[in-house]
């Protein structure tokens, strides 16, 4: 027995001795909830997770990138073409801008490119052989996982470049064609066989052929689908999927001086501005005219310049509002003057002129015929009215093809035949890059797990986090920082980017607005705000913070305080 | 006066070219930040002066305030400071014979006499010769504002060499939620309860402990919360770069007292300033130095509908006319004090203290 002071009966103690957290009726639990930036991601990118290594700077950046392309082997490609439904989607939005998102992904691809940052190791070699038909994005993305993940794979396109619409659809002015090249060398040296000028007449032939253990198609969509202009002749019009590709070649149709463009969507779009900027280029045409007389819906363009007469007129049968065109592109068609006619179609070519049929919507927003008939001069119809995918190298595999003429897949993209999967445009409702890459990977996850025997994956879909899971207090408005745009001079005559690569600040500023919504960034909040002092840092095993449950009394403050909605009271089992 | 209102740790930060729009200026630290930029809170070894084990209440703005006081004037003082605690929730429930939860040297003598023990420890040591030891004097409104009141004026007149802490709760919380002079007007207690059917505090009584201190014209008096931690951490540093009596007082929300949950202690605390309720500013010699503006205003409702204290104001068809008088205090505070973006302090205006620019004149005279 220790000596004590006189009076004094018991030692001094800690009150350490005291475990409150006896008290608790909730603990506080740090988890990770899906950002909705991924969960909008078609891709299947984790943004928000390569968005916090790019927020390091410096080495963060290959970090960041490798984290990237273990999900999709084409970042520059998709940082120039994606419509970026991620950035509708973030939690940002709500306090000042959207994350340039799309923009970050596009500077850390150029900058690998410019880097030269090599492909990530692929596994063991399984001995295993996958076919992989098209190498549009669906089937590019398909091959470089299956690589990824040990895989043989042989890569046979019809054309002869690989990229599919990436190539031979997508304008030059939207995606350089270096970038394009210089991340499809990167899936070649990942080993990926590709081999181009080789069309697939027969699949069933090539799979027994080539003593492949798994397929997967990714032949896209490119028949355009056609209509007969009463009175037109053949020789003035043309598909817009046949101009791009040509236009991609470098073999571009002579076109005339006054260029029609017959559709809505994205495609028409691309036709119109490429077109456009063609025009200069055709100087054996008489100087341009007035479009005189041009009666009705012609629409105001906006913008400091009126329309040069040689731009092309997009005919549309609805309205602004109702295209299925991505917004941005028609705001850029519209600032390089390309014009529309709304709710107007095409009855009959006479001479020089179209015949243009006035529409109205119905109460479903159906447009239907007025009647009322006017002119248009034209010397070439350009038809961007949708594409159908080329089913006949499935001829002969039962199944696959369904009741509809369409090819079904199932949620693992597995169609009615074992072991052969499809994706891309051939499938797809929404026919872009971003969905296409994410059937690729999709189906590669399928395939590899086919391949090796085991239960194939289903996409799951938590709830995304939303604005109010968050503690905004702690985010400060900033704006965003937009990519500078090229001079609208500048863009009509050349095929040079329209939307140029953020600066390294800018691109980094944009990094760390990111919320980090659902997943921890490290801020300290926990640790800091507990009256108990309950919080360890670091915890164990590497991760940032622990909750000391000895101690924690379950008030909930490092919950209520932590800004990005990355911890939850759970209730205690009592 | 307003350049020198502008200069708020806030701003101080933003001229340091912080651009961390995800986290580092308000929170608690951020693994982008520099060292020297990040709090003594979000230090993976920071002194944790009062530690785990205490018997405060869930969501205790006290102890957490206590904490961020004491470790930032620990920091500063370079790990030599002795505090001296008056009688309160912060004392009980810190020390339970034989615990303490204490990582300091730290006495604890009477509820009146806090400042005097603090006076006596600043004495002792001088009379020692150890004026590298420093001295806190804490407690609680009750200890401060009230019973407390003239030990605490005898210590800032004698100029004495401690740092006095008022951790705020607006009430004896200790005891059962008994109104003290800090007890804002139509906040109910147990003790304001029976007045005129009307539960609540009536208007026009209590006190102002940061304005009395200021009226002593010490070198340094600041208020803070317990919301924004790297106000509050530098304005504890500041404060331990002087010699001589200084005054700061902290705002600490009671989940007990106030009927808040537990896990809105820290909002609590920011709607208090962002409202205007509690004005949160820094003086030096008497005179208003720096506001901390109102980053996102809301109006008092949002502050008090969240309080149990004040659900008298909302049942039964509400009492409009009062949550008008509270705003009308706000905004009040709002123009006097200089809360909003791009306005400053009335000059002349808090006791007649002098703007810098007319100290200048008086060089030579000696202030009355």
């Amino acid at each position: 027995m220790s000596e004590r002071p006189f009076a004094i009966t018991l030692e001094v103690g800690s009150s350490r001795a005291n475990h409150t957290g006896s008290w608790r009726s909730e603990r506080p639990e740090y988890v990770r909830r899906m950002p909705p930036c991924n969960a909008a991601c078609p891709a299947g990118e984790d943004i928000q997770g390569w968005l916090y290594e790019a927020e390091a700077g410096g080495g963060g950046y290959h970090s960041a990138w490798r984290a990237l392309v273990a999900v999709n082997p084409l970042p520059a490609v998709m940082g120039h073409v994606c419509f970026h439904p991620c950035e509708e989607a973030c939690n940002r939005l709500a306090l000042d801008e959207a994350v340039g998102i799309n923009a970050v992904e596009r500077f850390l691809g150029e900058e690998a490119i410019r880097r030269g940052w090599e492909p990530p190791s692929p596994a063991q070699p399984s001995g295993r052989r996958v076919l992989v038909v098209g190498s549009g994005p669906a089937g590019l993305s398909a091959a470089w996982q299956l690589a990824l993940r040990g895989h043989h794979v042989t890569l046979r396109e019809r054309s002869k470049q690989p990229g599919g619409m990436m190539r031979y659809g997508i304008p030059a002015y939207r995606l350089p064609r270096r970038t394009l090249d210089a991340e499809i060398e990167r899936i070649t040296a990942l080993g990926v066989q590709i081999e181009c000028g080789q069309r697939v007449g027969s699949l069933a032939y090539a799979l027994q052929e080539g003593a492949f253990d798994a397929a997967f198609l990714a032949l896209g969509a490119d028949v355009a689908h056609h209509i007969d202009i009463p009175g037109a002749t053949a020789a003035r019009v043309i598909d817009a999927v046949a101009f791009l590709h040509a236009t991609a070649e470098g073999q571009a149709p002579v076109l005339g001086r006054r260029v029609v463009v017959y559709g809505g969507g994205d495609t028409a779009l691309d036709a119109a501005r490429t077109a456009a900027r063609l025009g200069h280029g055709a100087g054996s045409l008489p100087a341009p005219q007035p479009l005189a007389g041009a009666p009705g819906a012609q629409e105001d363009p906006g913008g400091e310049a009126p329309p040069a007469p040689q731009e092309p007129v997009v005919v549309y049968r609805r309205t602004a509002e109702r295209m299925p065109a991505h917004p941005q592109e028609l705001a850029e068609a519209r600032e390089e003057g390309i014009s529309f006619r709304w709710l107007s179609t095409i009855a009959a070519a006479r001479g020089e002129r179209l015949v243009l049929e006035r529409m109205r919507l119905d109460e479903q927003g159906m447009p239907q015929p007025t009647g009322e008939l006017e002119e248009l001069p034209a010397d070439c119809v350009i038809l961007a009215l949708g594409e159908e995918p080329d089913l006949t190298p499935l001829q002969g595999l039962d199944g696959v093809i369904g009741e509809d003429g369409r090819v079904a897949v199932n949620e693992a993209m597995m169609t009615a035949r074992p072991g052969l999967f499809a994706g891309g445009d051939l499938i797809a409702q929404e026919r872009n890059v971003a969905v296409a890459v994410g059937h690729g990977r999709r189906a590669a996850r399928s395939i590899d797990a086919y391949l090796r025997g085991f239960a194939m994956p289903g996409e799951e879909a938590p709830e995304p986090v939303a604005f109010a899971d968050l503690n905004p207090w702690y985010f400060t408005d900033a704006p965003r920082q937009v990519a500078p745009k090229l001079a609208r001079i500048r863009r009509q005559s050349t095929f040079e980017e329209v939307v140029l690569t953020l600066a390294e600040d800018s691109a980094l500023y944009e990094a760390r607005r990111c919320f980090s919504c659902g997943s921890c960034f490290s801020c300290d909040n926990c640790y800091g705000v507990c009256p108990d002092d309950a919080v360890l840092k670091p915890g164990p095993d590497g991760s940032p913070y622990a909750i000391d449950l000895d101690y924690c009394k379950g008030c909930g403050m490092c919950a209520a305080e932590c800004p990005c909605g990355a911890i939850a009271m759970v209730p205690e089992q009592t | 006066m307003s350049a020198a209102a502008d200069r708020s740790p806030q701003a101080e930060r933003r001229d340091e070219g912080l651009r961390f729009y995800q986290t580092g200026t308000f929170a608690v630290g951020g693994r982008l930040l520099a060292e020297h930029q990040r709090t003594v809170q979000s230090q993976p070894r920071r002194p944790s002066s009062l530690t785990k084990g205490h018997r405060a209440c869930q969501g205790c703005g006290e102890a957490l305030g206590a904490r961020y006081a004491l470790d930032a004037a620990l920091r500063a003082a370079g790990g030599r400071l002795i505090a001296a605690n008056a009688t309160g929730c912060l004392e009980v429930f810190s020390s339970p014979y034989p615990e303490s939860s204490w990582q300091l040297p730290w006495i604890h003598s009477l509820f009146a006499n806090a400042p005097a023990v603090a006076s006596g420890i600043a004495a002792a040591l001088r009379a020692k010769g150890r004026e590298d030891v420093r001295v806190v004097g804490q407690g609680g409104d009750g200890g401060t504002v009230d019973i407390g009141l003239a030990c605490l004026s005898g210590m800032f007149e004698r100029h004495d060499d401690v740092l006095y802490i008022c951790y705020d709760n607006q009430a004896y919380m200790n005891t059962g939620v008994q109104r003290s002079a800090a007890t804002p007007p139509g906040a109910r207690t147990a003790t304001t309860e029976p007045l005129g059917g009307h539960p609540g505090n009536d208007f026009g009584q209590g006190k102002s402990a940061p304005l009395i201190a200021l009226a002593h014209e010490i070198p340094y008096v600041a208020t803070a919360t317990v919301a924004e931690l790297h106000d509050l951490e530098a304005k504890v540093a500041r404060a331990m770069e002087i010699r001589g009596p200084r005054y700061l007082h902290l705002l600490v929300p009671c989940p007990l007292g106030w009927g808040s949950e537990p896990s809105e202690t820290i909002l609590i605390a920011r709607l208090a300033k962002e409202s205007g309720l509690f004005p949160v500013f820094e003086a030096i010699d008497g005179a208003i130095h720096a506001v901390a503006k109102i980053r996102r205003q809301v109006p008092v409702r949002e502050y008090l509908r969240r309080q149990r204290r004040y659900a008298h104001l909302f049942a039964d068809g509400g009492r409009e006319d009062v949550i008008d008088r509270l705003q009308a205090a706000a905004d009040r505070n709002i123009v006097r004090f200089g809360l909003l973006e791009g306005s400053a302090p009335l000059a002349g205006d808090l006791l007649g203290a002098p703007a810098p620019g007319e100290l200048d004149d008086l060089s030579g005279a000696q202030a009355p």
